[in-house]
């Protein structure tokens, strides 16, 4: 059943809840029928990758005879049938595991080419798509874990995101953007990661007096942030207007990618996403294009172009509420308190907790994906799990009171990981694993960071509960090194005369109500990082002011208010000391990359996010 | 040149049919450890654990083996199953193919989905058959036996060493008119090895970082259902004409070690209609340990994506 609301062009649907299904079956015959006639020498190279990438096929590590398939997952939600089919389809065409990313896909790395149509048929039964999760288009619709539970939030973001992405999904409007387009959707300020996207949404509700004067109602809207991203060069995105109602979301979305297709720059490869002709123009000016366009979208647009808000009911009982801090059960196995502690948060339904399940860099097995769509079934009264950005899982709607039942569950598959919402969630892009843009091997370092600090239990430290660390294996910010509180990046660098995998380091990046970028302040190599990072932890734990987090320290730091560790050039000697190598003859393993056994060289090949 | 072969006798059986057939020549085959048949097994099946399988290959002694299961003369219809994905049991029906036995068919689940669909089991060391008798085999007892092998279902290393010569004077002769779409150098296409095609079963992951040159890769999970030994035939062919194999292709396909995996692959194909399939029953543990040439990709760190 759909409602009109008033003149709000915008539909409710209060039908019983059905799920989405973003797969299409013809598109299962086009990619077979286009990779036959490319393994047929009938199309040509660059044909075959547009297309290619339209349906979520990227290039895989200098070998043209594997793809990757990216598993566009609008708002991150995924059914149990859906993690089981996915555990079938790594097991026959991957490598028995598959990658979260930041931006809440799933990717299937070392498909073999010729297999992809059946990959995409696995995806489509169960009502998944690659389509447009790479190429020159709306890309995944990211929405924040939290939406719907948030405590902050004003009111559930997630159905005006599927609506979104479902609008843009194959729309024409979108087939050939100058370059790719990101929507980032965020539930309150404190978990957004919307000023990093090309357009970014925060939820909020306006009071707004009705004709008479005397009575209001309360309307929804966003807060609209535009010209964002994470790449070689990184921008914030910036307020478009206060309030955005919600009748005009979609004008104002359309607006921005009608100006996008339009004045974009179509051939610098390198300078091409949105942010740079924001940049390039002043956000200023961008804005008022951006209005007036929306004002001619309004005038102009088709009575078809609506966005469908579905809104579904979780069907959960009301159940006594626990305090997380207070609950200690009898019957509670090793490790449940540290888990509870950095993986458990609470709802803001009443006796219900969201459980986050940390992946190392994002891998997990088949197996694993089975598992969890059976704790799944028992134990989320939503039914679904929701991929996060810092690429893992997040199980919501668990009962409080079962929590112990579900650790032991989780901790039968290494699904139980500590530290999930701590400095030890270290992201990592795949980097060397896979990727043709990779310069070192940034997903094993993450993976080793990760197990140290769980090693030495700093994801029971509160005082580095504020702080994040990212990687990625080279400049392009897949790993979203920019906004973690330290950051690292891909290089190579001569050292004694040897060329050594190393990472330029950054800190002070953040999302959430005060993001900010990271500052470059140091060159690292790779097998000096885990050293680094603790030295910077040390130095904080003697120079930190009374209950001033790691985060807030190194933020005192880079204003240059330290104590006596006063700025970034005296936190520079402290870092250089901790990465200095012995010569190559000494200590061999130190200029070589993780992962890796043999000599450290550079090789990469063309990036296709720009074909 | 091998011949073509038709199955007189299906690949599958199904549970239902399994129960429903009376004949007193069905002889059905537990192939998993004696201790877990003891402790329960599919009523009226005879216990003969693979290890005892994998002591020879002589067809000979293949042949008592058998024999003193109660599979002694060419109307004996043998179905075999294991509780290890199909992949034990493929091995053994295929040594019973391999000693010219054709009236073999697998079991078309596990021993563990038959538990769990709620069929019948038996415990104990069943009706006597098998365990004592094989441990007291007359050895002279081959009188009248025709007992030579069906080399036509086997490969060997040099005969795979054979193939790999003959590809590569192939593309030598074709490297002049390459078509530049396919810059493959790791895997065949039809056509490439004269209609021969060398089918590495193992996972993506091992053979990336090692394989016999030429082979293309298929996880032998592609072919295994969910909840069924073999997926469909259907499902087998699409995911082979994806591979450009075709019936017309031999098929040569091995795994890790024993040709057990790869057992389960070459009934696959055999399912799906090929009709020339040969296993390298020794498979890359026999080839590593000749230290035959093999080739790998390695210029991605691919191990490290792994979440084992």
């Amino acid at each position: 059943m759909q409602k009109q609301q008033d003149h709000h062009r915008i539909h409710i649907e209060s039908s019983e809840n059905e799920r989405e299904s973003w797969g299409l079956p013809e598109e299962v015959t086009s990619v077979e029928e286009m990779v036959r006639l490319y393994r047929e020498g009938k199309i040509s190279e660059d044909e075959f990758r547009r297309f290619r990438l339209q349906h979520g096929m990227y290039g895989s590590r200098l070998n043209k005879d594997y793809t990757m398939v990216r598993i566009k997952v609008p708002a991150g939600i995924l059914y149990p049938d859906q993690l089981i089919r996915l555990a079938k389809l790594c097991e026959d065409f991957s490598i028995g595991s598959v990658h979260v990313t930041t931006r809440q896909n799933i990717q299937m790395h070392w498909v073999y080419l010729d297999d992809a149509p059946a990959v995409e048929k696995g995806l489509v039964e169960v009502g998944l798509t690659s389509r447009e999760a790479c190429g020159n288009t709306v890309r995944n619709v990211v929405c924040s874990p939290f939406a719907g539970i948030c405590r902050n939030e004003p009111f559930d973001v997630t159905p005006y995101a599927k609506a979104l992405a479902r609008f843009f999904l194959r729309n024409p409007m979108c087939q050939n953007l100058p370059r790719k387009f990101k929507f980032n959707f965020a539930c309150c300020d404190e978990h957004s990661y919307a000023r990093i996207a090309d357009v970014g949404l925060v939820p909020v509700v306006r009071e707004e007096e009705v004709s008479d004067g005397n009575a209001s109602r309360k309307v929804r809207g966003f807060r609209v942030y535009i010209g964002g991203g994470l790449g070689p060069a990184s921008y914030l995105a910036e307020l478009l207007e206060d309030f955005t109602p919600e009748d005009m979301l979609l004008p104002t979305c359309m607006a921005v990618i009608r100006l996008f297709d339009r004045l974009g720059d179509r051939e610098k490869v390198h300078r091409n996403r949105m942010r740079y002709l924001v940049h390039d123009m002043g956000f200023e000016r961008f804005r008022e294009l951006v209005l007036k366009e929306r004002r001619i979208v309004l005038m102009t647009r088709s009575v078809l172009a609506n966005l469908y808000i579905r809104e579904d009911k979780v069907d959960a009982p009301h159940t006594d509420d626990i305090d997380l801090v207070e609950l200690k059960p009898f019957n509670a196995p090793d490790g449940f308190h540290r888990w509870v502690k950095s993986n458990v948060m609470d709802q803001k339904q009443k006796g219900y907790a969201i459980v986050f399940i940390p992946l190392p860099a994002g891998d997990v097995t088949a197996r694993q994906l089975r598992a969890l769509a059976s704790i799944c079934r028992e134990f989320s009264h939503e039914g679904c799990v929701v991929t996060t950005p810092y690429q893992g899982f997040a199980l919501r709607w668990v009962m409080k009171s079962r929590l112990v039942e579900l650790y032991k569950r989780l901790s039968e598959t290494g699904l139980a990981n500590y530290g999930a919402l701590s400095i030890a969630s270290v992201v990592g892009c795949t980097s060397t694993t896979s990727c043709n843009l990779a310069i070192t091997n940034a997903h094993r370092l993450a993976k080793e960071i990760r197990s140290r600090l769980i090693e030495l239990g700093l994801d029971m430290d509160d005082a580095l509960r504020d702080s994040t660390i990212k990687i990625s294996g080279c400049p392009n910010s897949c790993g979203q090194h920019m906004i973690a509180t330290i950051g690292f990046f891909g290089a190579a660098v001569r050292m004694n005369n040897t060329l050594t995998p190393a990472y330029n380091m950054l800190l002070g990046g953040k999302v959430g109500k005060e993001s900010a970028l990271g500052r470059i302040v140091a060159r690292v190599p790779a097998k000096r990082i885990i050293d680094v990072i603790l030295r910077l932890i040390d130095v904080y734990r003697k120079e930190r002011l009374d209950g001033e987090g790691f985060a807030s320290w190194i933020d005192r730091v880079l204003e240059g208010n330290g104590t006596n560790i006063k700025s970034v050039d005296d936190l520079k000697p402290i870092i250089e000391e901790a990465s200095k190598l012995p010569s190559p003859e000494e200590d061999p393993e130190s200029y070589v990359d993780y992962g890796s056994d043999s000599r450290f060289i550079v090789k990469t090949a063309r990036g296709e996010c720009a074909a | 040149m091998m011949k073509a072969r038709r199955r007189m006798y299906p690949v599958l059986v199904e549970p239902e049919e399994l129960l429903n057939i009376s004949s007193k020549d069905v002889v059905l085959i537990d192939v998993r450890k004696e201790e877990d048949y003891i402790h329960g097994h599919i009523p009226d099946a005879v216990s003969l654990p693979l290890a005892r399988v994998l002591e020879s290959m002589d067809p000979k002694q293949l042949h008592r083996l058998f024999r003193s299961v109660g599979v002694d003369d060419a109307s004996k219809y043998a179905i075999v199953y294991d509780d290890t994905f199909g992949a034990l049991a493929a091995r053994v029906a295929w040594a019973l193919e391999y000693i010219g036995h054709e009236r073999v068919s697998l079991l078309s689940i596990t021993y563990g989905r038959w538990v769990s669909l709620g069929y019948a089991v038996e415990k104990g060391r069943g009706k006597g058959k098998g365990i004592e008798q094989i441990s007291t085999v007359d050895d002279n007892d081959d009188t009248g036996i025709d007992i030579s092998a069906d080399y036509d279902i086997l490969a060997t290393y040099d005969y795979i060493q054979a193939i790999i010569e003959g590809i590569k004077q192939l593309q030598q002769g074709k490297e002049t008119n390459i078509n530049s779409s396919s810059s493959s150098n790791s895997s065949i296409k039809k056509g490439d090895g004269d209609g021969k095609v060398l089918l590495d079963v193992r996972e993506r992951l091992n053979y990336l970082d090692h394989h016999i040159p030429y082979a293309m890769n298929i996880p032998w999970k592609a072919f295994a259902g969910e909840d069924r030994i073999l997926k469909s035939v259907d499902e087998i062919n699409s995911l082979l004409s994806y591979r450009k194999i075709s019936r017309s292709d031999e098929v040569i396909v091995y795994c890790g070690s024993v040709g057990t995996l790869s057992g389960l692959s070459y009934y696959a194909l055999r399912l799906a209609g090929y009709t020339r399939v040969r296993l390298y029953a020794r498979s890359l543990k026999e080839w590593r340990s000749l230290n035959l040439p093999v080739e790998g990709f390695k210029n991605a760190h691919y191990w490290d994506l792994s979440a084992e």
